[in-house]
C-alpha cells in the first residue's frame, strides 16, 4: 500500500519536473531587466558642448515627452539606429536627449558632424555611472519619458517597430 | 574532557571580534556578489566588461557616500531586478530555495534516527 | 570527404548491430547455460564500428574537410594539429560521439570482465546498456549528426573558441565522460541485478570496481576542468559554482555516497534498496547534466550552442530511463532482507549512514541551487541568480560535523561498538582547534566559524596521519583519500582566507607601489603566432626582497576574432603568483590584476591524492 502511494507520488512529481524542464527549454536563458514603469533617477551631469552642470530635478518639464538615448561613437549598433533618431527629431512633440557613454570627446564630435546631430541636448557620462542610474547595462538603450516617469524602454538599437511604438504613444 | 574544556576556555577568553573590513574589502565583497549583465555567468568582480567596470565604480562611490551593503543591494535591485544578486534574498519566491535543503537534511536525519532507535 | 562518409556509414551500421545483439541475447537468455560467444562478438563489432566512426571524424578534422558541417563550425586550417584533433570532441556532435564510444567500450569490457557471474545477469545488463546505446545512436543520427554534409564545401572553417584551445581542456571531456559513462554501467547492472534478485555480496564486490573506476575518472575530470578554469578564464578562481560545474559535481557526490554504501552492502548485506536508488540517481544526474548543459536551458559562463530540439530529445530519453528504472525497482525489489541484521549504535555502519546523510544534503543543496531558478522562472516568471554565497552559506556550516564524523568514522568497527578507550581522538581534537586558532591569530584572520572549520579540517588531517603511522597497511587507500580530502579542505580554506590581490591601471614604464609589493610594467611586445597575435606584458614584481618576472598575455585570435587574456602564474609550493592584464577602453593603459594565492598547488595535489586512494583500492582489489 505504502509502495503504491509512494510510486504514485513519484510519477506525479516526475511529470511535474518534466513539464517544467519542457517549458524551460523554450525560454531564453539570457536575462534582460524587465520593463517596469519607474520614476526617472536622480542624477547630475555635465552637458556635452557647454560643460554646464545639470540636475535631473529641474531638467525635465512635466508635460513634455523626452527620449533619452544612451550612445557612443565606438558602438556599432548606435550607427544602425542613427537614421531613426534623425527621423524622430523631426517630431516636435518629442525632445531627444543624448547620453554620451564612455566616449572620447573628439571622436564623439566627429560622429555627430558626419552623421548629423539628432539631439536637443547631450549629457556626458564619462565613466558609465549615469547609465547605471538609469538601469542600463549597454549601449544603445533608449527611454521614453513623460511626467518624470519612464514610459517605454528599449534595450539595444531602435528599429521600425519601436519607432512606431514611440510615435503611437506621443499622439 | 577536561583538556577539551580547558582549550575551549582559552579560546573563548582570547576571542575578539574582528575589526571592520575596510572600504576596499567591502567593495570586493559586494562586487563578488553581483552578477554581470553583459557576460552573464561572471560576477561583476570577475568581469572586465564596460558595464562591470562602471558598476564597480558606482559601488565604490556609494560606499564613499556612506551607504551600507544592504542599501547598495537594494539600489541595484531596484534598477536591475533580483537577478543581479548572487545571494538570493529571503522573500516569498525564495523560501523554498533556502529551506528545502534544510528540510531534506532534517528528513534524512529522522529516517536515520528511527533506524538507529529500532536497533536498540 | 571520404573519412566523413566512412564515419557516417559506420555509425548507421553500428546502430543496426543492436538488432543481432538483442536477438541473440534474448535467445541465449532462456536456452543455454553459458553466454553465447556471438553476443560478445557482436558487441565487439559495434564497438569497432563506433571507433571507426570516431576516427573518421578525427581525420575529417585533421584534413580540415569543411564539407563536413561539424568541422566547418569548429575548426580552421591555421589551428595547430593538436587542437584540430582535440577539437573533435570539443563540440556538441563530437562529444556525443565520444559518449557513445565510451558506452560501447565499457559494455564490452564489462562482458569480458564478468565471466564468473550469472549468465542471465550479464545478458540483462547488456540489454539495458543497449537501450542507452540505441538512444544515443538515434540522437546522434537524428539531431546531432557529426557528419552533416555542406555543399559546396566552404574554403575556410569558423574556428574553435580560443579559450577551449588548451591542453587541460583537451583531455578534460574524455576523462569526465569515462566517469559519466561508467555510471551507465552501474545503472544497467543495478537494474538487471534487481530484476533477477541478484543484489548480493558477490554483486557488491563486482560492482564496486565499476563504482571506483567511474569515481576516479569523474574526480580527475572535475580536477582538470577546475585547473583549466583557474588559468584560462583568468580570474584566479578555480570553482565558481557555475551551473555547468555543479552539474559535474552532483554525480560525483552521488557516486561518492554510493561508494561508501556499496561497502556496507559488500561487508554486511545491508541497505540494498539504498544502493539501488543511489545507482539510479547517479546515472540520472549524469544524464541530467548532459541535458542541462546541451540544451542551453542554463545560463552559464561556458557557452555551448543552444538547441531546444536536442534538449527535448535528451529530456524524453532521460524520463523514459527513469520510468523504466522505477518500474523495475517497485515491482522486483524485495526489502525484507535488511531488517534481519542489526548493528550497534557506535559502529561503522552508523558512521557510513551519517556520511550518506550529509552527502545527500550537500547533493540536495547543489541540485536545488542549480535548478531552482529554472523552476521559479517557469512558474512565476521571477528571475533570480543562485551563486557562490548561497552554496557557501548552506554548505560550510555542515562541513564541520561532516569532517569530524569523517575522522571518527573509520576508527569504529563493523557491527559492534568500538569507541571506548580512544582518548587520543579527544586530544587530537583539542590540539587541532588550538593550532587552527594560533595560525589564524598570527595572521589576524580570526573568526569563530573559521577557527572551528580549520580546526575540524586539521582534526581529520591529524587523525589520518596518525593512522598512516600506527595502522600502516590497514585501509591504506581509504585513509589516503580521507587524508587528501582534509588537505583539500585545508588548502581551500587557507587559499580563501589568505589570498591578497591588487587591481590597478598601468601603462608601460609605470610602477605601482604599496608597503608590501612593487609592480613595474617594464615592457610590452608584440608577437605574431600561427593563429593569433600576442601582446606580451613584462612585469617585475618585488615582494619582501624577492623579485619575480611575470609575463601575462593578450591574444587576439584571427578565427574567430576573439581577444583572450592569458594569465601568467608562478607556482611554488607555498603560493601562486597570478597576474593578468586587460585592455581599458581608452588609451594606452592596461588593467592589471595581481593576486597571491597561497597553497594553490596543494588543492590540485590533494585531489590527486583522493583519486590515488581510489586507484590503489582498485588495484589491490581488497577493501576500500
Amino acid at each position: 500500500m505504502i509502495n503504491k502511494t509512494f510510486s504514485f507520488l513519484f510519477v506525479i512529481s516526475l511529470v511535474f519536473i518534466f513539464f517544467i524542464f519542457y517549458k524551460g527549454l523554450n525560454k531564453s536563458s539570457l536575462y534582460e531587466p524587465k520593463n517596469e514603469i519607474k520614476n526617472i533617477p536622480k542624477f547630475s551631469a555635465l552637458t556635452f558642448f557647454e560643460k554646464k552642470k545639470i540636475n535631473s530635478e529641474n531638467f525635465f518639464e512635466q508635460n513634455e515627452y523626452y527620449l533619452i538615448n544612451i550612445w557612443a561613437s565606438w558602438c556599432l549598433p548606435c550607427r544602425e539606429e542613427h537614421p531613426l533618431l534623425l527621423r524622430l527629431r523631426d517630431n516636435d512633440k518629442l525632445k531627444l536627449i543624448g547620453l554620451n557613454y564612455k566616449d572620447n570627446f573628439e571622436s564623439a564630435k566627429k560622429f555627430l558632424n558626419k552623421l548629423g546631430n539628432p539631439y536637443e541636448k547631450i549629457l556626458l557620462d564619462e565613466d558609465g555611472t549615469k547609465a547605471i542610474e538609469w538601469g542600463a547595462f549597454g549601449v544603445p538603450e533608449t527611454f521614453l519619458i513623460y511626467q518624470n516617469k519612464i514610459v517605454l524602454k528599449f534595450i539595444g538599437p531602435l528599429n521600425e517597430k519601436s519607432f512606431d511604438k514611440i510615435e503611437k504613444i506621443i499622439k | 574532557m577536561k583538556i577539551l574544556k580547558f582549550f575551549l576556555i582559552i579560546i573563548i577568553v582570547f576571542y575578539f571580534t574582528p575589526s571592520n573590513a575596510n572600504d576596499y574589502e567591502l567593495e570586493n565583497k559586494i562586487t563578488k556578489n553581483l552578477r554581470c549583465l553583459v557576460c552573464q555567468g561572471q560576477s561583476v568582480y570577475d568581469s572586465d566588461s564596460e558595464f562591470a567596470i562602471s558598476l564597480k565604480l558606482v559601488v565604490s562611490n556609494k560606499i564613499k557616500e556612506g551607504l551600507s551593503e544592504d542599501q547598495i543591494y537594494n539600489f541595484l535591485i531596484e534598477k536591475y531586478g533580483d537577478w543581479i544578486l548572487y545571494d538570493p534574498q529571503f522573500n516569498k519566491y525564495t523560501y523554498l530555495l533556502w529551506f528545502l535543503p534544510l528540510l531534506i537534511f532534517l528528513f534524512g536525519g529522522t529516517i536515520i534516527f528511527k533506524k538507529l532507535i529500532r536497533l536498540k | 570527404m571520404l573519412s566523413s562518409l566512412i564515419g557516417y556509414y559506420a555509425l548507421i551500421l553500428g546502430l543496426t548491430i543492436s538488432f543481432p545483439i538483442f536477438f541473440f541475447s534474448i535467445r541465449n537468455f532462456k536456452n543455454r547455460e553459458i553466454l553465447d560467444n556471438k553476443i560478445i562478438n557482436f558487441t565487439f563489432i559495434q564497438l569497432f564500428l563506433v571507433i571507426v566512426s570516431f576516427i573518421g571524424l578525427i581525420f575529417s578534422f585533421i584534413y580540415s574537410d569543411f564539407s563536413n558541417e561539424t568541422v566547418f563550425n569548429n575548426s580552421h586550417t591555421t589551428k595547430p594539429l593538436f587542437y584540430k584533433i582535440t577539437g573533435t570532441w570539443g563540440n556538441h556532435e563530437g562529444s556525443l560521439l565520444l559518449w557513445l564510444l565510451v558506452l560501447t567500450l565499457f559494455i564490452f569490457i564489462f562482458l569480458i570482465k564478468s565471466k564468473n557471474l550469472l549468465k542471465e545477469y550479464r545478458i540483462l545488463t547488456l540489454l539495458f546498456q543497449q537501450i542507452i546505446i540505441i538512444g544515443f545512436f538515434v540522437f546522434l543520427i537524428k539531431s546531432s549528426n557529426p557528419f552533416n554534409y555542406i555543399s559546396p564545401a566552404p574554403k575556410e572553417g569558423l574556428g574553435l573558441n580560443p579559450i577551449l584551445q588548451d591542453p587541460a581542456l583537451a583531455i578534460h571531456p574524455p576523462i569526465l565522460y569515462l566517469g559519466y559513462v561508467g555510471s551507465s554501467i552501474i545503472f544497467s547492472s543495478v537494474l538487471s541485478a534487481t530484476s533477477l534478485n541478484y543484489i548480493s555480496k558477490t554483486w557488491a564486490t563486482h560492482i564496486k570496481k565499476w563504482v571506483l573506476v567511474s569515481w576516479i575518472f569523474l574526480t580527475l575530470g572535475i580536477l582538470l576542468g577546475s585547473i583549466w578554469a583557474y588559468y584560462e578564464l583568468g580570474w584566479g578562481g578555480f570553482w565558481f559554482w557555475d551551473p555547468v560545474e555543479n552539474v559535474s559535481l552532483m554525480p560525483w557526490l552521488a557516486l561518492t555516497t554510493l561508494l561508501h554504501c556499496v561497502l556496507i552492502l559488500e561487508k554486511r548485506s545491508l541497505l540494498s534498496s539504498w544502493v539501488i536508488i543511489l545507482s539510479i540517481t547517479t546515472f540520472t544526474l549524469s544524464m541530467c547534466g548532459t541535458f542541462l548543459v546541451r540544451s542551453g536551458i542554463l545560463n552559464s559562463v561556458h557557452t555551448f550552442a543552444n538547441d531546444p530540439e536536442r534538449g527535448l530529445f535528451i529530456l524524453i530519453f532521460l524520463f523514459i530511463l527513469i520510468l523504466i528504472s522505477l518500474v523495475i525497482f517497485f515491482t522486483f525489489h524485495k526489502t525484507n532482507r535488511d531488517s534481519l541484521v542489526s548493528f550497534s549504535l557506535l559502529s561503522k555502519e552508523t558512521s557510513i549512514l551519517i556520511n550518506n546523510w550529509f552527502m545527500m544534503y550537500f547533493l540536495s543543496v547543489v541540485l536545488i541551487g542549480t535548478v531552482y531558478p529554472i523552476f521559479l522562472d517557469v512558474i512565476s516568471s521571477e528571475q533570480i541568480s543562485v551563486g557562490p554565497p548561497f552554496y557557501h552559506k548552506l554548505i560550510i556550516p555542515f562541513l564541520i560535523p561532516f569532517l569530524i564524523f569523517m575522522a571518527i568514522g573509520p576508527q569504529l568497527k563493523w557491527m559492534k561498538s568500538g569507541l571506548h578507550s580512544k582518548f587520543y581522538l579527544l586530544i587530537l581534537f583539542a590540539l587541532s582547534i588550538l593550532i587552527s586558532f594560533l595560525i589564524l591569530k598570527i595572521f589576524n584572520a580570526i573568526l569563530l566559524i573559521n577557527t572551528i572549520l580549520v580546526g575540524s579540517a586539521f582534526y581529520l588531517f591529524f587523525v589520518t596521519i596518525r593512522d598512516f603511522i600506527f595502522k600502516r597497511n590497514k585501509n591504506f587507500s581509504q585513509n589516503l583519500s580521507h587524508f587528501g580530502f582534509s588537505l583539500l579542505i585545508l588548502s581551500i580554506l587557507f587559499n580563501n582566507i589568505f589570498s591578497t590581490e591588487i587591481i590597478t591601471n598601468l601603462k608601460v614604464g609605470e610602477k605601482f607601489d604599496n608597503d608590501k609589493v612593487q609592480i613595474t610594467f617594464t615592457n610590452l611586445k608584440k608577437f605574431e603566432e600561427k593563429n593569433y597575435v600576442s601582446f606580451k606584458g613584462y612585469f617585475l614584481i618585488k615582494e619582501r626582497k624577492l623579485e619575480d618576472n611575470l609575463e601575462p598575455e593578450l591574444r587576439v585570435y584571427n578565427q574567430p576574432n576573439i581577444i583572450t587574456s592569458e594569465a601568467d602564474i608562478k607556482t611554488s609550493m607555498l603560493s601562486d603568483k597570478f597576474i593578468t592584464m586587460n585592455t581599458v577602453q581608452n588609451e594606452e593603459y592596461f588593467n592589471i590584476r595581481y593576486q597571491v594565492k597561497p597553497f594553490m598547488v596543494w588543492i590540485w595535489i590533494s585531489v590527486l591524492l583522493i583519486s590515488l586512494g581510489g586507484a590503489l583500492s582498485l588495484l589491490r582489489g581488497k577493501s576500500v
